[in-house]
């Protein structure tokens, strides 16, 4: 039934994979995420408490769960890396890295630029920052560990032990919020039940957080493509792809 | 397959192995306990002699040095049989490589992390810990210091290979060792206020069990890596 997936584990099939699916992946992102933040910057209503500064939960909700759903990504891609020995997996892994580095440090930033004029303070020590943070630091580990290794090959099966040890904090950081009593809010979007919140309010965060998902999709894409290129620098696919690139 | 010995006769004798190693270069056991009793003494130097102000940090400044002392020494866990090959014999062995790895953890805690929790009451002497709170100190570096150990020796084993592992040990195991931490100094601060602690002593158990069940494997998969 998943024969069909383990063509994809020829880089050559995988780099063509890439290449169909990022303008997809990239349009659509530009398009939700321009139709939820506009939607929600200028139209959506304004927070009967928090007034306008509510607004920030436009990039800062989408960015905080994705940063934990690239996180998953990058886990499991590894855990297909070592457990089936497929290197396109590792890449992937590897490509997601900084991406999930970043908007980590995305929701982290809007976190304490929304909790200044909310709680009063930019930062505090409270279950879910501190495990937001924890994530962070686990990315930067995961990126210095593939980094400080000559051998490729070894750096991905490292960086990807690490990835799947770390994977423990996901949880955590989820029900923070519902273990410890928090300053940060519950969740307010639930799948089971109904939410929190008005559909007005609701449908533009709901999506920016689809908008933002393939937004990481697209940039990892890129950076997969160009982490096939440089692992297969020596193939002669690659090397015909160049010259196609040259005589253009 | 033949193995030879019984897993027990494998654990005992890498235990006793190591044990004894270590003790013939004493200086692996008192270094780090050194640097222990040394970060404890700078912070009543840093942030002054006032007994109430060093009774509300000691419980954090304690259990952080204990953090970098276990990281220091762990350093040294796989490092000396890495350099003289026996790491690929224990690799190459018919022994499951998780029992192995286990007894060298347990090894390095008996080393590192004991006299540790010996010292600890001394230097919460010298902090004004409140007097309640000895026994949370104790039982919280018992139950702590073997996570420690088990978490920090992954780290350890994905980095053993590398040149300037040092400095990467710490951005990895750094992060692992959050939780240990925060749950240990809560304990540490319930039992000064005549609250119960058994449940934060309860999940610090709960990451022992779970950490003594998976991360043997982990790192014993760290260092087919490191040593490939």
């Amino acid at each position: 039934m998943w024969k069909w997936l383990h063509s994809y584990a020829d880089p050559e099939r995988a780099y063509k994979l890439a290449s169909t699916l990022l303008p997809w992946f990239a349009f659509s992102a530009i398009l939700l995420i321009s139709v939820g933040t506009i939607w929600g910057m200028l139209f959506a209503p304004m927070d009967y408490q928090q007034g306008e500064s509510f607004r920030i939960i436009y990039i800062h909700v989408p960015s905080a769960s994705m940063s934990m759903a690239a996180y998953m990504a990058m886990a499991s891609a590894s855990f297909v890396g070592i457990v089936w020995q497929i290197k396109t997996a590792d890449w992937v892994a590897a490509s997601i890295a900084p991406i999930g580095a970043v908007i980590t440090f995305i929701a982290l930033l809007t976190g304490a630029a929304w909790g200044k004029p909310m709680w009063g303070t930019w930062w505090v020590w409270d279950a879910r920052l501190t495990s937001e943070l924890v994530l962070l630091f686990l990315y930067l580990g995961v990126i210095s560990l593939y980094a400080s290794f000559e051998d490729k090959v070894l750096a991905a099966r490292a960086a990807g032990i690490l990835a799947i040890v770390g994977v423990i904090n996901i949880p955590i950081i989820k029900y923070s919020v519902d273990w410890w009593s928090s300053l940060h809010q519950p969740a307010t979007i639930k799948i089971t039940e109904k939410s929190a919140m008005p559909m007005e309010m609701l449908a533009p965060l709901l999506i920016n957080i689809v908008g933002f998902g393939l937004m990481i999709g697209a940039i990892t894409l890129v950076r997969y493509k160009a982490e096939i290129l440089a692992r297969n620098g020596m193939r002669p696919w690659v090397r015909e792809l160049a010259k196609a690139e040259a005589s253009k | 397959m033949k193995r030879g010995i019984s897993y027990t006769q494998a654990f005992l004798t890498l235990l006793q192995r190591d044990l004894k190693i270590a003790i013939r270069h004493r200086g692996d056991i008192f270094n780090p306990l050194l640097f222990f009793v040394l970060v404890v003494t700078l912070f009543p130097l840093g942030i002054g002699p006032e007994p109430q102000v060093l009774s509300r940090v000691a419980p954090g400044i304690i259990w952080v040095a204990a953090l970098l002392a276990s990281m220091l020494s762990l350093e040294r866990l796989f490092k000396a049989d890495f350099n003289d090959g026996s790491l690929e014999q224990m690799l190459l062995s018919p022994q499951p490589l998780p029992i192995l790895v286990l007894s060298k953890v347990l090894a390095h805690w008996i080393l590192t992390g004991v006299p540790l929790i010996l010292v600890a009451p001394l230097l919460a002497v010298l902090l004004h810990l409140e007097s309640n709170s000895y026994t949370a100190l104790i039982l919280t570096l018992t139950v702590g210091t073997p996570v420690l150990s088990l978490l920090g020796a992954i780290g350890v084993a994905l980095t053993v290979g590398l040149r300037k592992g040092g400095v990467l040990l710490s951005l990895l195991i750094l992060p692992l060792y959050i939780p240990v931490l925060i749950f240990a100094t809560s304990a540490i601060d319930a039992a000064g206020l005549n609250l119960p602690y058994t449940g934060q002593l309860a999940i610090i158990g709960a990451m022992l069990v779970g950490s003594l069940i998976m991360a043997p494997f982990a790192i014993g998969a760290s260092l087919r890596v490191s040593t490939n």
